[in-house]
């Protein structure tokens, strides 16, 4: 019987070797990094603000002994850096202040309105998804190799139309159609399950067209692949060919920048949120900003960026199961 | 330069492009001179007034004209839009050539900060500064400049590394040019091209990003409006009074589009362009009669096999062989000579826009020219293996080494997911793969380079090969794995008789293991001769000369190495006579007047060459 410690060493060896774990390191790593420099960012957003928050908050009008007594219990009379440590010890606690308007706690209101976001953001990016993918493999399978060139003209044109135009401006188009025009859908609010037809499609019509054209590029390049050649050689049928062959490779490249596309798409919540009153985070930022009610805009800004985050380690992950050679490349 | 800014300008699309943005550019100078007094002209007696002769886009609830104060608004948009641009691109170049300035420690960290900044999306930038700067326009600006900032640092860093890279640059830095005055005088000058093209389409997005803050209220604040303002207002009225949103979110997209696509056209101008192909229908060849009749024992029977592709060009003009069950036949000639096409169109490879025609094309006596059928599709995917040159390319990174395999048994051979796995380990067995089972289970970037063609092969073994064609299979390997996979061949040919066409540049290689060798020249076959005694039997200049390139263990090795003279002829402008004509020490008046036919002899050995019967013994 051979000892536990030599059976042990190649375990160890391997476990240490494992690509997937030093990808996951790795990854992990830099999320720490960007997490680190976004609390940081939003602690600094406060203090970089000309003159004097409070101030600018409560109005010219406030006495300075009540424009005082806020800094005071924000602690903005601390040095700088017991005032870094305090926010870092906040966040991690789970205590994000409370609004200087509304008087609630930050975390009440995000716990409101976050579901109402996530909800537009996931019904986008599905529909993106969902409408792109066979819509830009259609159309390389269909223009490949110079074939049916007004098809292709008349995708590329009105793709690069659907994708120029801001999903705000697509959302009022859509309201005059359909809920003016035709009287189909609810103009605004989020109540009845059709309330949510219209926002969505604003936020997915355009990453849906950019999509559509990169995964189109990315599928005809693909096409060129040796390994087609050698799948087309196997004599599967096209709908193999293309399906298992040419799709997850065209993916791979789309999902790189694809990804870039739908953090855009969670930013997208704040216009078209404002478009339809919709109660979630990005009605909540705008007003905040307006009514420079710092607490709440910090919080936004944070839960913003963490799931910018969280959408490119999405991304990361994805292409890393698609595609096992990412895990080596350096990133 | 002026050429290619004039070629921006002769597409269509560019012509449009330039024409709608200097509307925009005109409008943003001329409007505000001419409907500022009405725009401005408050009229309580029509407040929200529909279309009218009037006001044909109505008033808004202070009953001034829509139409003329979304004209006005175009200055101020434009402008905004512009500087903010202006104070990205000013950001980003600082940024982007601060790595070059600060030396490499600093620029490293100014590096890892533009990219984390990349990853977030402009308007969470744009808030986040929004929020520093303050609402409003001038606050809106610097919001919108420093979020599009990051981006163009990130791509002023990729032109620098590339010019910093280029040798003038070194040149430069030796001569002990001072850093800022390289970036000045050197770099910026040589990135210029690029980056004016990404501004011009930031600017188009900047415009529709400075509408969107605008819009929210975090922009231009009343009394001054601008598109945006314009459009936020509209909204709450769009039920009585949809011109006052549509109208400036109409003006917005045009003016956004004008910029993007001047901006793509400018891009295009200056990249290459690709040209449209025309594309032609497959033609059914003219009925000739067939020279002549392969023998029952044939494997593969082709006559007369042309490829064309639009332009027009012909790399296959003609080709006709045959190969017989488990016999081993070459083709040779240098690249271009139309090996692989001819292998491909055999293997009914070729796609369009690519054209395939032949007077005969037979594989195990089924005819390949018509139908594409299950039966056929059957029958070549079992029947006819393929081995291409790359094995690194070939093969599906993202699929394990075993399913790629496998799904030949499964499409062809109906074999469920674990049998044909299985069947796919013991083929792996068989080309001498060690440890098949977990080898199966990898993926291709896992495997060496011979491993992967060895693999290859053993997917044309999956089901029960007549012919395998292997197009410069062993090209990319290096010398000792060379052997291996050859021999490898060699032994499947022996084993089960199957016929083998190797397709190579290398005569040494087709000598070794073919019976036959058929020599390519222009897209013709212009020799056809026994492989074993070639030094012997080689009649055509061409094929002499390839023989006599070959180093072996009696080349003088002081003498420079014997080169065919001359280049390979071009496949888009074929002299009338003999392709070789130009190149060959023989060549005559004839061979530049007529293109010499293939003839056989008794023996079968066929030459094209009006002076094959001079060249007889050993070549030089």
């Amino acid at each position: 019987m051979a000892s536990p410690t030599a059976a042990m060493a190649p375990t160890l060896e391997r476990f240490a070797d494992n690509v997937w774990l030093r990808f996951g390191l790795r990854r992990l790593g830099r999320l720490l990094v960007s997490v680190w420099v976004l609390l940081t960012a939003a602690f600094l957003m406060i203090h970089l603000i000309p003159g004097d928050p409070v101030r600018a908050a409560l109005g010219i009008a406030a006495p300075p002994e009540l424009v005082a007594a806020r800094r005071e219990a924000l602690g903005l009379n601390d040095p700088l850096w017991l005032q870094y440590v305090h926010y870092l010890r906040d966040l991690f606690t789970g205590d994000l202040g409370v609004s200087t308007i509304t008087g609630l706690p930050v975390a009440q209101v995000i716990g409101d309105r976050l579901p109402a976001t996530v909800e537009l953001a996931l019904g986008g990016f599905g529909l993106a998804v969902a409408i792109a993918v066979p819509l830009g493999l259609g159309m390389a399978v269909l223009t490949r190799g110079g074939r049916r060139r007004q098809a292709e003209l008349a995708f590329t044109s009105s793709s690069v139309l659907l994708a120029a135009v801001p999903e705000f401006l697509v959302a009022v188009g859509l309201v005059y159609v359909f809920s003016v025009a035709l009287g189909w859908a609810p103009v605004a609010g989020r109540s009845s399950p059709d309330s949510y037809i219209l926002p969505i499609v604003a936020l997915a019509v355009g990453p849906a067209a950019a999509l559509a054209r990169i995964v189109r590029v990315e599928t005809l390049s693909v096409l060129q692949a040796d390994f087609i050649r050698t799948a087309r050689a196997k004599r599967l049928p096209d709908r193999l060919v293309y399906a298992r062959h040419a799709l997850p490779n065209a993916l791979t490249a789309t999902i790189t920048i694809g990804g870039l596309l739908l953090s855009g798409l969670v930013a997208g919540t704040v216009l078209v949120e404002n478009v339809f009153a919709w109660p979630g985070l990005g009605s909540t930022i705008v007003q905040s900003i307006l009514a420079k009610d710092y607490p709440v805009v910090q919080a936004v800004v944070l839960v913003y960026g963490l799931g910018v985050l969280v959408v490119n380690l999405a991304v990361d992950v994805t292409l890393a199961l698609l595609d096992p050679r990412s895990t080596i490349r350096e990133s | 330069m002026r050429s290619r800014w004039g070629s921006v300008l002769r597409t269509p699309v560019g012509v449009s492009a330039a024409a709608l943005l200097a509307a925009v550019l005109l409008l943003a100078v001329l409007a505000p001179l001419v409907w500022s007094a009405e725009a401005d002209a408050i009229d309580t007696g029509s407040i929200l007034r529909g279309s009218s002769a009037e006001h044909w886009m109505g008033t808004d609830n202070l009953g001034r004209d829509i139409f003329a104060r979304v004209m006005v608004a175009t200055r101020l948009s434009v402008v905004l839009a512009l500087v903010a641009t202006s104070i990205g691109v000013l950001a980003g170049l600082v940024l982007g050539t601060a790595p070059l300035v600060l030396g490499a420690r600093a620029g490293r960290i100014v590096t890892a900060a533009v990219n984390i900044a990349v990853a977030f999306p402009g308007l969470l930038l744009a808030l986040f500064f929004a929020v520093i700067f303050g609402v409003g326009a001038t606050g809106a600006l610097l919001a919108i400049g420093f979020a599009i900032a990051p981006g163009f640092a990130r791509l002023t860093q990729t032109l620098v590394a590339r010019v910093a890279g280029l040798d003038f640059v070194a040149a430069a830095r030796l001569a002990g040019v001072g850093r800022a005055r390289l970036i000045v005088r050197h770099i910026l000058p040589n990135i210029g091209e690029p980056l004016m093209v990404n501004a011009t389409i930031a600017a188009g997005n900047t415009l529709l990003a400075f509408a969107g803050l605008s819009f929210l209220g975090l922009g231009v604040q009343p009394p001054a409006y601008d598109w945006g303002r314009l459009l936020g207002d509209g909204l709450g009225g769009i039920y009585i009074h949809p011109a006052a949103a549509l109208a400036p979110g109409v003006a917005v997209v045009v003016a956004g589009l004008a910029f993007n696509l001047f901006g793509e056209a400018m891009a295009k101008g200056i990249g290459r362009q690709t040209a449209a192909v025309p594309v032609r229908r497959w033609r059914r060849p003219a009925a000739t009669p067939v020279q002549r009749v392969p023998g029952p024992d044939a494997v593969l029977a082709v006559e007369g096999l042309r490829v064309s592709f639009p332009g027009p060009v012909t790399p296959v003009r003609g080709v006709g062989f045959t190969v017989r069950r488990g016999e081993a036949v070459g083709i040779v000639g240098e690249s271009g000579s139309g090996k692989t096409l001819t292998a491909l169109a055999i293997a009914r490879l070729i796609e369009e826009p690519g054209e395939v025609s032949a007077d005969r094309l037979e594989f195990l006596g089924k005819d390949l020219r018509t139908g594409s059928g299950p039966a056929l599709r059957r029958l070549l995917g079992t029947s006819l293996a393929m081995v291409f040159q790359d094995p690194t390319t070939s093969f599906n990174p993202t699929r394990r080494m075993g399913r790629q395999l496998a799904e030949v048994a499964e499409v062809h051979q109906g074999l469920g997911r674990r049998p044909a796995l299985a069947r796919a380990v013991d083929r792996l067995r068989a080309v001498r793969i060690p440890a098949a089972e977990r080898r199966a289970r990898q993926f291709p970037h896992e495997f060496s380079g011979g491993m992967r063609q060895r693999a290859m092969i053993g997917m044309g073994l999956m089901g029960t090969p007549a012919l395998i064609v292997a197009d410069e299979p062993t090209t990319a390997l290096d010398v000792t794995v060379q052997k291996q996979v050859l021999r490898l061949l060699e032994r499947i040919r022996a084993d089960d008789s199957v016929a083998i066409l190797l397709i190579s540049h290398d005569i040494a290689v087709v000598r070794e293991v073919c019976d036959r060798v058929l020599v390519m020249y222009a897209g013709r076959i212009v020799e056809e001769l026994p492989a074993a005694d070639m030094h012997r039997l080689a009649r055509h200049p061409y094929t002499r000369a390839l023989l006599a390139a070959v180093p072996d263990m009696t080349t003088d090795r002081d003498r420079p190495l014997a080169a065919i003279p001359g280049r390979p002829a071009d496949p888009t402008r074929l002299p009338v006579g003999c392709a070789f004509a130009p190149r060959c020490p023989l060549a005559d008046e004839q061979c530049v007047r007529e293109d010499p036919p293939l003839v056989a002899d008794v023996l079968g050995h066929r030459v094209a060459c009006w002076h094959a019967d001079l060249v007889v013994g050993e070549p030089r």
